[in-house]
């Protein structure tokens, strides 16, 4: 039996709402993946113990283990204590969470490089600590974070393929539904993986233009 | 009615561990008087201004801006506080500007006014339009520090520091990091200051500009002042053998 891309036209509208659902989940956890990161990275360097322990452990749990599986225990662990998530809600939290981690890590990294010239510029002027951090480090250490992060985003928008395990119905679980009508397996993965590709060019070129307007300020 | 001087340092001291940095200093700056300090590296100038504003607290002695002690003992919080409103009171200037470079030239001015003294956007517009007329960089205001050359970050940097209208003004060897063509209007700038009657204390190492400009000029060593006195007597007739040593050095006439 040959390929027959026929059959893929018939299901446009359903690989269209997949990839919508796709694109909304990453563009919400890429969102919680930004604060997120931004909020641990403040807590693991500057935080008081009571909280800088357990963001390191959380870190160190979502660092350490599969996402699958922090996507299970969010989604069916939790049922067991009371908290129903709607599975799209469950898969934003558990992606968000499991890249803000990460991208907590470079932003220390690059909080920690901001030169000690640019602390002492803005305390000199009476600004506090705390004053210096938001106006003055912060905005400096994600601007010089953007690039690698961008990388971050890219790899969540291809692991939001695993919230199809729980029900959500993104990309992957629409072709897979197309699939089990059709029996077309490599047609429906191929023009998936197609669509995946589309969607991280729009991203990529969404990130360059960011790279670009912020150059200037660097 | 006592008549402040405007900044006082009283018996002091700073170690780094054992390395003793500053040892018994005392200095005393009047209303618009303009204070150099002069000496080799590593005799502890840098440290004696930080010292005046808190970024380098002393071991021991006291810092005084007018009637308020700026290095009291506090508890954290209000050490803080306190801190935090001395400092809008005296301006500093850094070897390597310290501009912020996410921000535009305005940005820059404007930020500190905006949070600390509450000024609109409109005031502080015309506010950062006034300083940067004065320090002859009006057409700049929109531009990002990393497109100015290194005298006009200086001047920029500058003109921030005032906008908070400081009462005095630190300048840590403004003009060092500077290639030699850029220097004099950074010069130019502080000399005008200097004019208007600003309170000010320059490290230098440009010691014709300290001569020009300055009212008393301060020979550091080691950690302490070795002589003081106005610069005609500093560079012509200096006392001591070390100032004699360090000028015989610096000045290449
Ligand atoms: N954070 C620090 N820890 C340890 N020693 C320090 C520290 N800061 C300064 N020192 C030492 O204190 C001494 C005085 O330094 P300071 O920077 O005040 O000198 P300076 O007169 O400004 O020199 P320069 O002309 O090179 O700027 C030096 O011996 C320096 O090594
Ligand atoms: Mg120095």
């Amino acid at each position: 039996m040959g390929l027959d891309f026929s059959v893929v036209p018939s299901y446009f509208s359903v690989l269209l709402m997949g990839a919508g659902w796709t694109i909304a989940i990453t563009a919400c956890a890429g969102i919680i993946s930004f604060f997120g990161g931004i909020i641990f990275a403040i807590i693991a360097l500057y935080g008081h113990w009571t909280l800088r322990l357990p963001v390191r452990a959380f870190a160190w749990l979502f660092m350490g283990t599969p996402l699958l599986l922090q996507l299970f225990l969010i989604y069916f662990g939790l049922i067991q204590v009371g908290i129903d998530l709607p599975a799209f809600v469950a898969g934003v939290i558990g992606l968000g969470l499991h890249f803000a981690v990460y991208n907590s890590e470079l932003i220390q990294a690059s909080i920690l490089a901001v030169d000690k010239g640019q602390y002492e510029g803005a305390r000199t002027l009476g600004l506090s600590r705390g004053q210096t951090l938001r106006r003055i480090v912060i905005p400096q250490a994600v601007r010089a974070v953007i690039p690698p992060m961008g990388n971050n985003m890219i790899a969540l928008l291809k692991d939001s393929a695993l919230v199809s395990v729980i029900g959500v119905m993104e990309l992957t679980l629409a072709a897979q539904q197309a699939i089990s009508r059709t029996y077309r397996p490599f047609e429906f993965y191929l023009a998936v993986a197609f669509c995946y590709y589309i969607i991280n060019l729009a991203l990529e070129a969404g990130l360059r233009h960011l790279e670009r307007r912020i150059a200037a300020s660097r | 009615m006592t008549e402040y001087a405007f900044v006082t340092i009283k018996n002091a001291a700073k170690s780094y561990g054992a390395l003793e940095v500053l040892k018994d200093i005392n200095l005393t700056v009047q209303r618009g008087q303009i204070v150099a300090i002069i000496g080799p590296s590593g005799s502890g100038k840098s440290t004696l201004l930080r010292a005046i504003n808190e970024l380098d607290p002393l071991t021991s002695g006291e810092v005084w801006l007018e009637d308020v002690q700026i290095n009291r003992k506090l508890p954290f919080r209000q050490y803080e506080a306190h801190v935090n409103q001395v400092r809008q009171d005296i301006g500093m200037v850094f070897q390597h500007f310290n501009l912020f470079p996410h921000l535009t030239v305005r940005g820059n001015i404007t930020l500190a006014p905006r949070m600390l003294k509450g000024l609109t956007e409109a005031e502080a517009d015309t506010l950062a339009e006034e300083q940067l007329a004065k320090v002859g960089l009006s057409e700049k205001i929109d531009e990002y520090p990393s497109r100015l050359s290194g005298g006009q970050k200086q001047r920029v940097a500058i003109a921030r520091a005032l906008a908070m209208k400081p009462k005095v003004m630190l300048f840590d060897e403004a003009t060092s990091a500077l290639d030699p063509e850029l220097v004099e209007e950074v010069n130019l700038v502080m000399k005008q200051l200097a004019e208007e009657h600003m309170t000010m204390i320059i490290v230098t190492h440009e010691m014709d500009f300290a001569a020009s400009v300055c009212d008393r000029v301060l020979f550091m060593d080691q950690g302490v002042v070795v002589e003081e006195g106005p610069p005609s007597v500093i560079f012509q007739n200096p006392k001591h053998e070390r100032t004699q040593n360090f000028l015989r050095k610096h000045l290449n006439r």
